[in-house]
């Protein structure tokens, strides 16, 4: 008998070994031409697992602190072997992640994958976006360069203009009135500590979601298949989906790999809290279209501050998208439509106000 | 056209198949092991402390005392003799590299960790030291008293 049989008995005859994959086992991918959609989830778990890693090998080196931080990161990139590496995918992975979520939850909108009974695992993985972003907010600062010093300063003094509990919120995220060293500290317990743990829960529970309900057919295929059953087709998750996901996590790890190698992620200047502002401050890319939409709105709106306005039409806007679901039942095709229009309209938005921030100086 | 035959032929594609595919896997994960490994590798301090220090000034130590001095990356113990003789030795315990006092009750170098003795030339003459602390040498430059580690003649 193998190790590996043996192994397998040893298990079965405590756990059950059936009993554990057989959910797997059972569980299907639908085919259709569609499928493609199904990789991008999977992507941005495979980067955040790359996250993880790269995480934990900076932090070996990594030391929070404005006298210290940008010298360590600096000692990472250009004393220990293949730490411009390390650092280079951890910054691209963290971009590259933002990226395949957007995409996945677009997807998930225009598929209209969301629909009952799915309204939780859209609830959960709009949780996992809103810790990505500070997963990217908080660990834009951790270099303590100009560029994050600045853009953390403008990001937080947004939150403070949010109206009652906002100064409160702008204080506890600073950990003062200003952006210091005390800001980095926190920034850093949030980036190595609280985000990874509220995270890994919810994927978890996002997961698991995923898991109980199966994979949402989209409504036009669903129908079809309804009417000619012949034409359904379903691929087993393991092995054939599995392989077929590896293989676009290899695919991933290539890309990840020829930009972290080709582009390495640049570190800047050293941040001087009494040294005016350069110019070009701007946050990172995902950011761009919530900044360029505050830059433009006027100062005063009738009698209230323009970014006050702003904050509070986001703010509404956020809520309306991560309650998107509950509108696809009320008032059937009418509901379906303001969903498919909303998504249209944010995509669209998003879009246009970042080319437009990065064109705009 | 001819077709081939199943059972002869495709053993053979199969195994380069999966020679393809391991040696691609393995290769792929030894270039994704190596970089870390590398990368845990902490780099060489720089021991900027050189062979020789500056370790007191003549006056600065009164007889039967001692002082612990920098010695590039290292402490290193200076002391004066109850007869007003400098001795340098390294301050670290050759038992598991506690640093190590001077005792001026006992004129001796004790380490406090697992009470280890050493004698005023390094000597380990009790307690569960193996080896005897390295002697540096001491010399008088005009004021300063200058330690350096011995050169082997």
């Amino acid at each position: 008998m193998s190790a590996l049989t043996r192994a397998r008995t040893w298990l079965d005859e405590r756990f059950h070994w059936a009993d554990l994959v057989g959910p797997l086992k059972k569980k299907t991918v639908p085919v259709h031409r569609l499928s493609y959609w199904y990789f991008l989830g999977g992507i941005t778990l495979f980067l955040f697992i790359i996250q993880v890693c790269t995480g934990i090998l900076l932090l070996l080196y990594y030391r929070p602190g404005a006298n210290e931080a940008f010298e360590s990161v600096q000692y990472i990139m250009t004393r220990v072997q293949f730490g411009w590496l390390v650092r280079s995918i951890h910054s691209w992975a963290a971009n590259l992640m933002i990226l395949t979520a957007f995409a996945h939850m677009f997807s998930v909108v225009f598929l209209r994958a969301y629909r009952k009974p799915r309204e939780l695992t859209w609830l959960s993985g709009m949780v996992l976006l809103f810790l990505a972003l500070g997963f990217g907010f908080s660990g834009y600062l951790l270099p303590w360069n100009t560029l994050a010093f600045f853009a953390t300063k403008v990001g937080t003094e947004i939150t403070g203009q949010v109206p009652v509990v906002g100064r409160h919120l702008m204080i506890f995220l600073r950990g003062g009135e200003d952006v210091t060293g005390a800001t980095l500290t926190r920034f850093f317990g949030f980036h190595v500590a609280v985000l990874p743990g509220l995270t890994t829960l919810f994927v978890l529970i996002h997961l698991a979601l995923v898991q109980y309900f199966g994979m949402s057919v989209p409504p036009g295929v669903e129908a079809r298949w309804k009417t000619s059953p012949q034409e359904a087709r379903q691929m087993k998750f393991f092995p054939n989906f599995f392989l077929r996901e590896l293989m676009a996590w290899y695919i991933a790890l290539g890309v990840l790999g020829a930009l972290a190698a080709i582009l390495p992620w640049e570190l800047g200047t050293k941040a001087d809290p009494f040294a005016p502002a350069p110019a070009g401050i701007r946050p990172e890319w995902y950011f761009m279209f919530m900044f360029q939409t505050l830059k433009k709105i006027p100062a005063k709106l009738w009698f209230v501050d323009g970014e006050v306005v702003g904050i509070l039409v986001f703010g509404a806007a956020g809520l309306v998208w991560m309650l998107l679901p509950f509108f696809d039942k009320a008032g059937g095709g009418r509901g379906r439509k303001f969903i498919m229009g909303a998504g249209v309209f944010a995509l669209a938005y998003i879009i246009a106000m970042t080319f437009y921030g990065y064109a705009a100086k | 056209m001819k077709t081939e035959e199943p059972g002869r032929i495709q053993p053979l594609r199969r195994r380069m198949v999966e020679m393809l595919l391991g040696g691609g896997l393995f290769a792929s994960i030894v270039s994704a092991i190596y970089p870390v490994l590398r990368y845990l590798v902490p780099p060489p301090v720089a021991d900027l402390g050189g062979d020789e220090i500056v370790a007191a000034k003549v006056g600065d130590l009164k007889p039967n005392s001692s002082k612990i001095v920098r010695f590039g990356t290292r402490p290193a113990l200076l002391l004066m003799t109850s007869e007003g003789e400098y001795r340098a030795l390294s301050a670290v315990c050759t038992h598991l590299s506690c640093t190590v006092q001077y005792r001026n009750d006992l004129h001796q170098v004790w380490c406090a960790c697992h009470n280890g003795m050493y004698d005023l030339n390094g000597r380990n003459i009790s307690g569960p030291p193996p080896r005897p602390l390295e002697v540096y040498q001491v010399h008088v430059r005009g004021d300063e008293i200058v330690i350096s580690r011995k050169r082997e003649a």
